[in-house]
């Protein structure tokens, strides 16, 4: 048991170091999915081209495809150094790359996935997700987008939300309805779109934050080919679940600093005065708080070490990833909370230039009830869980049998 | 990145919980703890002797295997799931490696071979009173060369041939090496929350004792012993909290209510989930603290501590929530439940409370910053 490279790790990792020393952009600042202005996708494609012509962009792809026929552990390897250096700009492409480009991988014609493929790995094109809908987040396969055929053409219809990068995007996978009188998971169909097409309108959704990192893309008789379709007529159910199981497979760099967010709490409280009139910092049940929050956050870094570790062996990691998102999220918030409370009467404000540590805790309090919904819910990951990982039983569906224009809808 | 234990100890560990699975089923525990005359199980005590897993961690030059400690956390990890009710902990988490980390070559010579060959039981005592122990606490004492005072709760007092005690001399605590066959020395079994371990109190009147560790350094030197023998407890509870887990999941998938099993409430279902993000947090933070242990790194407080309050944590919930899942049968005296639930408290305060580790790590955190 070590944290130590094993020799071809190091010589990989040595390889790289020198080759991002020569080439990383300088200075560069990657931001959060969706708030990317012109300037930062300017310097995000720039960076993924010089990364592809290198085989860094997709590093365990095959060659052919533009990849580097590399390991995933050197993935892991090149997005650490990659970090290191300031240069982890990739954020633009990761849905693409990570979900939609494997499902057309999966799915497409031979002619359809050398149109596409390289572009999107060479960070041409970048490419957004269609899944989510007013009336389907948790229960994705509950989408009313209609999507009916009109001779070789499809004629789209309805609505998509929580999309990220939909409003720069040039491409998108959409899954929708072909079929409202067969039962809810066998009426979908999935295909590739171009979001210029006439009457795609993205629209950002202002979050209860202040900030909008996501869209709703409204689909207004929306016209597409035959030959956009990915796997089978109605078969859309099953081909959403490669999509969805490319997201589950990659694996995380293992980063982060130890105890995560708990220490900035510490130096807060150093810095502030408790009840009894001593630093905060000094307060017993706070220090409590504290070391709560610490083994979280450090349970979940070494965590990601024991799934490393499995890469490193060539082996898939086990289900231990699965509780990462679900505990980083409630950490998140019910630190927030207390380092608020902790400020008093001056935890209400939230400038950057007037709150403690530019108001990182205040910002972190009107997001983290996104994190704990983005990428599925606390309440969908614990089913996630117990149903996958420990085998217990499914939900009672009482949407099984029933076609879906015949169940029951809410507001 | 090599965290993990390697094939050679997952393969120790999965013979441990073979042996354990047959040598140590939940009958033999109850035995030990439904009779008061019943210390332990000699029976299973005499072969774990024979299979060598005391000696884990101990030198071959001192009669030990001569493994490590990562081994010693597998092993540590099955007598946790298999609630073994035998003086492990106190004799080798505790004693060995105070002997271990403190003692002389003589000591060693003494001491270690003993242990290895299952012919001395070891214990550790240092409380007096409720609450946390410090030097305030500390009335035992010691003068020349003889202790006087009470130590208790003593985990394994009643059977342990030597014990090494917290006491002070000249005013300031140090740790001593007393000789329980000898003279001076009286017992009187108490009774526990877990049964199946022993604990008694220790009254001492003259009894030898033989300094342990340099004088006055012996707060430090306990914190020390504490750390080690918290990341091999940590291995034990995150064995028992798994075997919690496993046997609600068994009982809910079984148990049909309402026309369906439990098992298909949500309200189950989430619960255990978070039986289960406890318990990998908790084993995460434990190879932490095995990493630590096995390599004497400076982090090892650190990663004790870390180790210590997410395994107390996790085995806490686990064992409460594994009879709430099993409804009125897991109160019962019959189903198993309460034997972890009764470890899960044993294991948590053996060593010091949660809440004081909790301490310990922000003070250490703290201090590691600073310098």
């Amino acid at each position: 048991m070590d944290f130590n490279d094993t020799p071809d790790e190091a010589a990989y990792r040595t390889k790289v170091r020198g080759w991002l020393e020569a080439n990383a952009p300088k200075g560069a600042q990657g931001r959060s999915l969706g708030d990317e202005d012109e300037g930062d996708l300017a310097a995000s494609k720039a960076w993924q081209k010089k990364k592809a012509e290198a085989g860094y962009a997709q590093i365990t792809w095959p060659r052919e495809w533009g990849g580097g026929g590399g390991t995933q552990i050197q993935r892991v390897i090149f997005s650490q150094e990659e970090a290191r250096v300031g240069a982890s700009l990739g954020g633009p492409f990761a849905i693409g790359l990570g979900m939609c480009i494997p499902t057309v991988m999966a799915t497409a014609d031979e002619e359809t996935k050398k149109r596409f493929i390289g572009p999107a790995v060479r960070g041409e094109e970048i490419w957004c997700q269609l899944f989510s809908e007013p009336s389907g987040g948790s229960d994705v396969a509950a989408i009313r987008t209609r999507a009916v055929k009109d001779g070789d053409e499809w004629v789209i219809n309805g609505q998509k939300i929580w999309t990220s990068g939909a409003h720069y995007a040039d491409y998108g996978i959409v899954l929708v309805r072909t079929d409202p009188d067969a039962v809810k998971h066998k009426g979908l169909t999935m295909f590739w779109i171009d979001m210029k097409s006439p009457g795609v309108v993205a629209r950002p959704i202002h979050q209860m934050s202040g900030a909008s990192g996501f869209n709703e893309v409204f689909f207004t008789d929306v016209r597409i080919k035959d030959s956009q379709r990915l796997g089978k007529l109605h078969d859309g159910w099953n081909v959403s679940i490669i999509t969805l199981m490319n997201e589950r497979a990659s694996v995380g760099g293992g980063g982060g600093s130890a105890g995560g967010g708990s220490l900035s709490v510490m130096r807060l409280a150093r810095d502030v005065l408790g009840a009894g009139g001593e630093a905060a910092a000094k307060d017993p049940a706070l220090r409590e708080k504290i070391a709560d929050w610490y083994i979280q956050s450090e349970g979940l870094r070494f965590t990601g070490m024991r799934s490393l570790t499995a890469l490193s062996k060539g082996q898939m990691p086990g289900p231990e990833a699965s509780i990462t998102k679900l505990v980083m999220a409630n950490v998140a918030q019910d630190l927030a909370s207390q380092a608020v409370e902790l400020e008093d009467q001056f935890g209400i404000i939230q400038e950057d230039g007037v709150s403690p540590a530019k108001a990182a805790f205040q910002h972190s309090l009107m997001n983290s009830p996104g994190m704990r919904i983005a990428g599925g819910t606390d309440e969908i990951l614990k089913n996630i869980i117990a149903e996958r990982v420990l085998g217990l039983p499914g939900d009672i569906r009482v949407d099984k049998n029933v076609p879906f224009k015949d169940l029951p809808v809410g507001r | 990145m090599n965290f993990d234990f390697s094939d050679d100890q997952k393969q120790l560990r999965d013979e441990a919980r073979r042996f354990l699975a047959k040598e140590c089923p939940p009958e033999r525990v109850r035995a030990v703890l439904t009779d008061a005359t019943k210390t332990h199980d000699d029976a299973l005590w005499k072969a774990v002797v024979a299979q060598g897993w005391l000696g884990a961690a101990i030198p071959e030059e001192f009669g030990g295997l001569g493994l490590g400690h990562l081994e010693l956390c597998c092993i540590a990890e099955e007598l946790g799931r298999a609630l073994a009710p035998i003086p492990f902990a106190s004799t080798v988490y505790f004693f060995a490696e105070a002997i271990l980390v403190a003692g002389t070559d003589a000591q060693k010579q003494k001491y270690l071979p003993k242990i290895a060959a299952g012919d001395i039981v070891g214990a550790f005592a240092t409380s007096e009173r409720p609450g946390p122990v410090s030097a305030a606490t500390v009335s035992a004492k010691v003068e020349g060369g003889k202790l006087t005072g009470t130590k208790l709760p003593v985990t394994d007092g009643d059977i342990a041939g030597a014990a090494i005690v917290l006491a002070n001399e000249n005013g300031a605590p140090a740790l001593f090496i007393v000789d329980l066959t000898g003279p001076g020395v009286s017992r009187e079994t108490l009774a526990t929350l877990d049964p199946s371990r022993n604990a008694a109190k220790l009254v001492f009147s003259g009894a030898t004792a033989e300094r342990l560790g340099p004088a006055g350094e012996g707060l430090d030197l306990m914190h020390r012993i504490f750390d080690r023998a918290a990341v091999l407890l940590a291995f034990e509870q995150v064995g028992g909290a798994d075997r919690c887990l496993e046997m609600a999941k068994d009982y809910a998938l079984n148990r049909f209510a309402f026309g369906r099993p439990i098992a298909s409430y949500q309200a189950i279902k989430h619960k255990l989930a978070e039986i289960y993000v406890k318990n990998e947090l908790a084993r995460s933070n434990s190879y932490y603290g095995a990493w630590a242990l096995n390599t004497d790194a400076a982090e090892l407080p650190i990663a004790a501590s870390g180790a210590r309050v997410a395994a107390c944590d996790a085995y806490w919930f686990a064992a409460k929530e594994s009879i709430q899942t099993h409804g009125g049968m897991g109160f019962t005296f019959e189903t198993d439940c309460h034997l972890f639930y009764r470890r899960s408290k044993q294991l948590a305060l053996v060593a010091g409370a949660p809440r004081v580790w909790k301490e310990r790590l922000i003070a250490h955190i703290e201090r590691s910053n600073a310098a």
